[in-house]
């Protein structure tokens, strides 16, 4: 799965390898400073003429280590954090950049929220553990040998020490990390169980205050923070043996090291001053092991992002143009669906849409009704291919869209999608959207047309107005309309309004629509309405039911011929004529 | 959305494993002193356990000085004698013996290690689980101004990051800060004892030390802020564009916020690693500075040996080759807790400004409720009087605090009733209306009119700043806030479902109804049809806020609820707006049995919703311009008729 991040190191390879080249320096000096310690003692002190010279030299030898330790260990720091943030912009622009490749279908499949997580937390978690691996791993792994190696140089025998101990070490760290591992995963869980009721709690607090729930929340939210309470305690229970279990192997092996070394003096083969270096080797080697042991569970904890991470990396993209002409022009606004299937789980057995037949011509305005999850979207986002049909062929301008280079297709069918959105930024910046290039006065003619001008002027100021995050500042309806208008500024050939008028009243949607039939005549226009009223001036209207087109007629026939349009103008002109 | 609600996903905590250390923090508490001794007191229960907690932390961080403070004995006492005037059996049953000692005393460390983790383990979930608890259940005692006030976002990041930082500084910073503490003075102590003129050096480096600290912990500091201001940016884009994704693409920008983003990026990594060097180059400078004093002290100390052993060394400064050795391993000991303190004390501060959050939250004033009065069952006794009963009944009665039961008939009264959000603009302004019980009363208007202020302030979700709501005579004051909101059902616009199963969810209006009862409920809303074809039917999960099912379907639910809690007063509040007028006329009969008998209260935005009403009220900016019924209105031609024949003008 690593591998997959190779490319992130891009650009900062030199600086990981810098740093990691740094602080091997630096743990080599610090494990020579005890070395030339022990000779200090050995050949100034514990001689039968103490040399004053031989103190000085050694001395001096080991502050200019010291120093020079010092300055690789900041550069090393210095470098790491470049090398660590700099992988972790490279991930950042991948997992974005691939992002913005999705198509609706790979966008469906991951929630909103859980991209915003990936390129964030996840980032983070990835960075932290790649920083740690090139400061941590080779520089704790060249400690340990090195440190042995000094410690066999002073006294072979004596090493036998580390030969018990670093195993056992070893084992007892990785078996913890390995066997709490399941417990922390559960605990988290269980963590998230807790927050999800919070969550629920803050989302929904006048429903739980109006049904006076509050009580019963709280004797379930504590049973759930009981739950982690437990959960967390069973997972910490085994980490804290860590602690007592390293430092009792580190006191093991200062206890045999004195001990085992007590009698290689005595009998002569060996120094008093070799002991106090060995000594030192102790802590060195057993806090690398430790390091490792930190590396290997900061791997393991962060398996759950780096399998997140990799997941985005790997989606496959299932609509691209790659073989489109990128000279195909879309020659007029006309649009055919023929034997259209589709299925969100691109499943033959589990049609949204199934056998569509229709023919719209250029210039024409189609209403389109259905109840709830009769496909109404669905049908129109196939149009601007913003999803791929199972089986048949969707045509605009008379040609596949899969011909289409996706940019040439999606900027003449401008599509006004139900949940919309406007972006942080001024009301112009926004419009600009449909169009880099527009002049004031197309600007300011695609908002008359979405009825958008007057109030965009009614803001002291018009159209330089921040919107903030969302389009906070603007009501539903004024939201609609600057997102119709933002549309139309691409002038496009094709027009797609899904549900894009129900928060504005309904003199405003049915100016709209006037609007749009004298100011863009000739592009044709598909309007997607619960309020009846909205699609009875169409020049044709289609009836949808169960991802079924049950009938395309004009109004005045379909009221004629069609129950569910009949039922659907009944329920809502009922009783309209009693004045 | 800037307050977004995130679920917190399992990545956001993982990084709180075993060993794992956070980012860099430098949040300061605005009162820390306060906020600590406030802290204290979540720790009164454990007591007892903290004080052998400390027993045993004290007792490992002397037991790995003693440890260490018996090499000097075993080399000076019995090594070098033994080397000098060679082994006997005595000295070395002495050497085993010093040994065994030096065994035993790390030993008892390490237990004591062991049961100071264990312990604090439970006492850190113990208040963990205390102060969720306690936030918890004051969240539900806040009112709705709190919500409105604070977003999503924040108030979760108290359940999150706050307690995070929390636990962090409960299971590690503060057992760490006694046990460096402990070390530190007494291996000083220790030094002091060996030679105080050793010491002078160790003294001189750990104010450059602590100057070291104090210099980075300021330009890191002026860092962190850069990094959190780019990662805000950097983030916040990240999170706009997710949101916008497919408009994103339906406008072919893809290109566009690449490069955009790739800017947003560019600048968080100059700035985060500007942070991170500073934050991470302390440990190098701290560790290295420790070995400077190694080697100086080393060379100092041996030529005070060599000035021993030439017999011309003034007591003070006498040091014997053990004594040195000993002394240098003290040098090691001495900086490692300092360098461990220097950095707890930046989680520990980030902790308490989290807990200092914490406690604002459950300081935060709880909705007021003086009301007396009580909603009670009732039956009508053989003498034809009410009398309360325990059961449930269909019949409600008010008791007040003397004992007078009296009928709740659902008369609800609005008397100049002004209102305002905040003090400033007002939202209703001198309104007065009444509903006689069983009549269904509407509100029409555009948004912003005070359509839903106005049923906000029949449960009190809020409180009038002038005028009188009375319920069946009682201004609304006198009424025990639950009674009052259990006496009314209210369908809001966003409907919000639980985790848990459909039944659950409907159950949710009466939590002891019956099976049969909620099944009853659900053919009237019409969505037993739809819940039959679920999964599990009845059973199914609902999960995430009903993210598998339509509004529509969320909607029928929401009534389903509403029908269940079977109360005088019912309010619904664009209930049927995500419902297709088609299937809106199906459940129609369903409606209309849950509206009979009952006082209705009818926002809706679809006219045809509440044409039948026996009173409709248009609002406009916070005033009722019309009102009357629907044939009247239509008659007066007024703003009512404008609206809707607005929906029919083109016929």
């Amino acid at each position: 799965m690593l591998r997959k991040f190779f490319p992130a190191v891009r650009g900062y390879g030199r600086q990981s390898l810098g740093a990691s080249f740094m602080i091997i320096l630096e743990g080599v000096l610090e494990i020579m400073i005890p070395f030339y310690m022990t000779k200090l003692i050995n050949e100034g002190i514990d001689v039968a003429v103490p040399n004053i010279n031989i103190i000085i030299k050694y001395g001096a030898l080991m502050l200019l280590m010291a120093v020079f330790a010092l300055i690789t260990g900041a550069l090393c720091a210095r470098l790491a954090a470049v090398a660590g943030t700099g992988f972790a912009m490279n991930l950042r622009n991948m997992l974005f950049t691939k992002v913005q490749d999705f198509s609706f279908a790979n966008v469906d499949k991951f929630s909103s929220a859980s991209i915003v997580t990936r390129l964030t937390t996840d980032v983070t978690n990835i960075q932290n553990l790649y920083t740690m691996l090139i400061r941590m791993t080779v520089r704790n792994f060249i400690i340990m040998i090195t440190a042995f190696v000094f410690a066999v140089a002073v006294n072979a025998r004596l090493a036998l020490v580390f030969a018990v101990t670093i195993p056992l070490l070893a084992i007892v760290m990785f078996s913890i990390v390995l066997i709490a591992h399941p417990f922390f995963e559960r605990m988290l869980k269980k963590l998230d169980l807790m927050n999800a009721r919070v969550q629920e709690n803050l989302i929904a607090i006048r429903v739980v205050k109006a049904f006076v729930k509050g009580e019963d929340e709280k004797v379930s939210f504590n049973e759930s923070a009981l739950a982690l309470k437990k959960a967390q305690l069973a997972a910490e229970r085994i980490v804290i043996w860590n602690n007592p279990i390293s430092q009792f192997i580190f006191y093991a092996a200062m206890v045999a090291v004195c001990f085992f070394g007590g009698q290689l003096i005595v009998g002569g083969k060996m120094k008093v001053g070799d002991l106090s270096g060995f000594l030192a080797y102790i802590g060195q080697i057993l806090a690398s092991v430790m390091m490792l042991s930190m590396v290997f569970v900061s791997f393991i904890i962060t398996r759950a992002s780096q399998k997140r991470i990799a997941e985005v990396l790997d989606e496959k993209i299932d609509i691209n143009d790659d073989e489109a002409d990128p000279d195909l022009k879309v020659a007029d606004g006309s649009v055919e669906f023929e034997n259209v299937n589709f299925s969100y789980s691109k499943n033959p057995d589990n049609l949204t849409l199934s056998g569509v037949n229709f023919s719209v011509r250029s210039g024409e305005t189609i209403g389109i009704i259905g109840g709830t999850g009769s496909a109404k979207t669905t049908l129109v986002q196939l149009i601007p291919r913003l999803y791929e049909v199972l089986e048949g062929s969707v045509r605009v301008g008379g040609r596949d869209v899969r011909e289409y280079k996706l940019h040439t297709l999606r900027d003449q069918v401008a599509m006004v999608l139900q949940t919309n959105l406007l972006f942080s930024g001024t009301i112009e910046e926004n419009l600009r959207w449909g169009n880099e290039n527009a002049t004031q006065e197309q600007i300011e003619a695609a908002c008359r047309a979405a009825c958008a001008h007057d109030f965009i002027m009614s803001f002291p100021n018009g159209y330089q107005t921040d919107l903030g995050q969302g389009g906070v500042n603007v009501s539903g309806g004024q939201k609609q309309r600057l997102c119709i208008a933002r549309a139309l500024l691409k002038n496009p050939k094709v027009v797609i309004l899904d549900d894009s008028t129900s928060a504005c009243d309904t003199a405003t949607d049915a100016s709209i629509r006037k609007a749009l039939r004298t100011e863009l005549k000739g592009t044709t226009t598909f309007i997607i309405a619960q309020r009846i009223a909205s699609v009875m001036d169409a020049d044709r209207v289609m009836v949808l039911d169960d991802g079924r087109l049950v009938a395309f007629d004009t109004p005045e026939r379909l009221l004629e011929t069609n129950d569910i349009y009949r039922e659907v103008y009944e329920s809502q002109m009922k009783g309209g004529d009693e004045e | 959305m800037s307050g977004n609600p995130k679920a917190p996903k399992a990545s956001e905590t993982v990084a709180r494993g075993p060993g794992m250390r956070g980012g860099p923090k430098f949040a300061k508490p605005k009162n820390t002193k306060g906020t600590f001794l406030r802290l204290l007191k979540y720790f009164k229960p454990y007591l007892l356990t903290l004080i052998i907690v400390t027993i045993c932390i004290i007792a490992a961080a002397e037991a790995n000085v003693y440890g260490t403070a018996q090499l000097k004995p075993i080399i000076d006492d019995h090594l070098t004698p033994m080397v000098k005037n060679g082994a006997t059996a005595e000295a070395w049953s002495r050497f085993v013996t010093a040994i065994i000692k030096m065994g035993a005393v790390y030993a008892l460390g390490a237990v004591c290690i062991y049961i100071h983790s264990r312990l604090m383990l439970k006492v850190s979930t113990g208040i963990l689980y205390d102060i969720r608890t306690e936030m918890f259940a004051k969240m539900q005692k806040l009112p709705i101004k709190y919500f409105d006030s604070h977003t999503h976002g924040e108030i979760m990041s108290r359940y999150t990051n706050d307690t995070d930082s929390m636990r962090e500084m409960l299971g590690q910073s503060v057992p760490n800060l006694i046990n460096s503490f402990f070390r530190v003075t007494s291996v000083f102590v220790m030094m002091v004892d060996l030679s105080p003129a050793l010491t002078v050096i160790t003294i001189i480096m750990l104010v450059l030390m602590i100057f070291v600290v104090k210099t980075l912990g300021k330009r890191s500091g002026a860092f962190y802020k850069k990094r959190q201001a780019a990662l805000g940016v950097a983030n916040g884009y990240i999170e706009e564009m997710t949101e916008g994704q497919k408009v994103v693409k339906v406008f072919c920008r893809e290109e566009k916020i690449n490069t955009r983003f790739a800017e947003l990026n560019d600048n968080l990594r100059k700035a985060e690693a500007g942070a991170n060097t500073w934050a991470s180059i302390l440990m190098p400078i701290m560790g290295n500075l420790s070995y400077i004093q190694y080697a100086i002290t080393a060379v100092i100390g041996a030529l005070m040996v060599v000035a021993a052993i030439k017999g011309n060394a003034h007591a003070l400064i006498a040091l014997s080759v053990g004594e040195l050795i000993t002394f240098l391993q003290y040098t090691r000991n001495f900086a490692q807790p300092i360098t461990m303190m220097s950095q707890q004390f930046n989680s520990i501060l980030a902790a308490l400004a989290g807990a200092e959050r914490i406690f604002a939250l459950i300081d935060e004033q709880p909705e007021e409720d003086e009301g007396m009065i009580r909603l009670v069952n009732a039956r009508i006794g053989e003498n034809g009087e009410l009398e309360e009963c325990s059961e449930r009944t269909d019949c409600w009665a008010w008791k007040t605090p003397e004992g007078e039961l009296t009928r709740v008939r659902g008369h609800v009264i609005f008397k100049d009733v002004t209102f305002s959000y905040d003090g400033e603009k007002i939202v209703l302004d001198d309104i007065s209306l009444y509903a006689k019980p069983g009549q269904k009363i509407a509100f029409v208007g555009s948004t912003g009119a005070g359509k839903t202020t106005i049923t906000n302030l029949i449960n009190r979700f809020y409180d009038i700043q002038d005028g009188e709501i009375t319920y069946d005579g009682f201004n609304i004051r006198e009424i025990a806030k639950d009674d009052l909101r259990r006496s009314l059902a209210m369908v809001l616009q966003d409907t919000h479902l639980f985790t848990g199963t459909v039944r659950e969810n409907i159950r949710f209006g009466r939590k002891y109804a019956t099976d049969e009862e909620v099944e009853k409920a659900a053919k009237l809303a019409n969505a037993h049809s739809f819940i039959m074809h679920l999964p599990e039917g009845y059973d199914t999960m609902i999960v995430d806020d009903g993210e598998n099912l339509s509004q529509g379907q969320r909607q029928l639910l929401a009534i389903a609820r509403a029908a269940i809690a079977d109360p005088p007063v019912l309010i619904l509040d664009e209930a049927t707006s995500s419902i297709d007028t088609r299937t809106e006329a199906h459940i129609e009969r369903g409606m209309d049995e849950l509206m009979r008998g009952r006082t209705v209260f009818v926002i809706a935005h679809r006219l045809s919703t509440v044409r039948n009403s026996n009173a409709i009220m248009v609002l406009e900016h916070g005033k009722i311009i019309e009102r009357g019924d629907h044939k009247e209105l239509i008659a007066q031609r007024g703003r009512y008729y404008k609206l809707y024949t607005g929906a029919f003008e083109l016929s």
